[in-house]
């Protein structure tokens, strides 16, 4: 696991030197830390989504308002990422069970079925190796991460929000559309873009590229803002 | 095991990947014929693999005979 830094540390009553594995958070561009875990569809990999995007989250625990209204919110939006190649990938530092439990309260309650897997990260792996705790919000809760995985297992967005404030799923689908839209088209896209708006044509590195780029007929306030449609 | 029940049945999601796989292929060609999650059927035909119900041979899954048994049990 190639972003666990390996340590030791002093026990101090004991005097004696523990192995500790510490976790950094994961970076983008980097490769998605790897991983195996128990969930709701049986043991997974992250290797098992190979080829696919993958939207992993964590939430703070089962049986609690905001996380039910954020699950209401992510199966809403579990077919429109199907669409774009998206499967969602839940976790929480609760047992199997729980999940399990969980998931039948919320098709009783609310008439919706979860169909994505969730891990049951009760020893804590996967949330450490994704510094999912925040240990100025809560030491034993995971908070409200998002990680979004490309089809390459590279690492291409983080999300954090604290405990109290659900996410914006529609933040989420846009995310997707606009890095499936950089991969596609090999641009950027400017603040708060949506599918059909102009974006940016990524700035130029070289006097050669500037020069090409006036005549590319972009739509350009300068030479280093230009815009285009798809 | 999401494979096989607690009482050592086949789940109804390993039915379907082994009835898929009366003719061996990859992952993909058993999501495709079952329409279960590709991320599913290769976590499914990884503990299948491991509870010796399918082989898998240079990327090629194919049924057992304990995995056939067991699916016309």
């Amino acid at each position: 696991m190639s972003n666990h830094v390996e340590s030791t540390t002093q026990a101090p009553s004991l005097g004696v030197t523990e192995p500790r594995v510490e976790a950094s958070l994961p970076r983008l561009g980097m490769a998605a830390p790897a991983f195996e875990a128990v969930t709701t569809h049986g043991k997974l990999r992250l290797e098992d989504f190979r080829g696919n995007w993958l939207v992993l989250f964590s939430h703070p625990a089962d049986f609690t308002p905001v996380c039910t209204t954020e699950f209401l919110a992510f199966a809403a939006i579990a077919p429109e990422l199907r669409e774009r190649g998206v499967e969602l990938l839940g976790l929480s530092i609760d047992s199997p069970t729980s999940h399990i439990a969980w998931v039948l309260n919320i098709k009783e309650k609310f008439g919706i079925d979860i169909p994505f897997p969730i891990i049951a990260d009760s020893n804590k792996e996967v949330a450490t190796l994704y510094g999912m705790v925040m240990p100025g919000e809560s030491k034993t809760e995971t908070s409200r991460c998002v990680f979004v995985i490309d089809p390459v297992g590279t690492m291409r967005a983080m999300i954090y929000y604290p405990l109290t404030t659900g996410r914006n799923t529609d933040e989420i689908v846009r995310l997707i559309d606009a890095l499936q839209t950089t991969d596609k088209h090999g641009v950027a896209t400017p603040a708060n873009w949506k599918p059909g708006e102009k974006v940016i044509v990524p700035p130029p590195g070289t006097m050669e590229e500037v020069e090409a780029r006036l005549k590319a007929g972009f739509e350009c306030k300068d030479w280093y803002f230009c815009v285009k449609s798809l | 095991m999401a494979c096989i029940g607690s009482q050592g049945e086949l789940t109804e999601s390993a039915r379907r990947m082994l009835t898929a796989l009366g003719e061996p292929g990859v992952a993909e060609d058993v999501a495709s014929r079952t329409g279960l999650p590709l991320f599913r059927v290769r976590g499914g035909l990884r503990e299948m693999v491991e509870a010796g119900l399918v082989e898998l041979k240079i990327g090629i899954y194919s049924s057992t005979q304990r995995g056939l048994d067991l699916l016309t049990a």
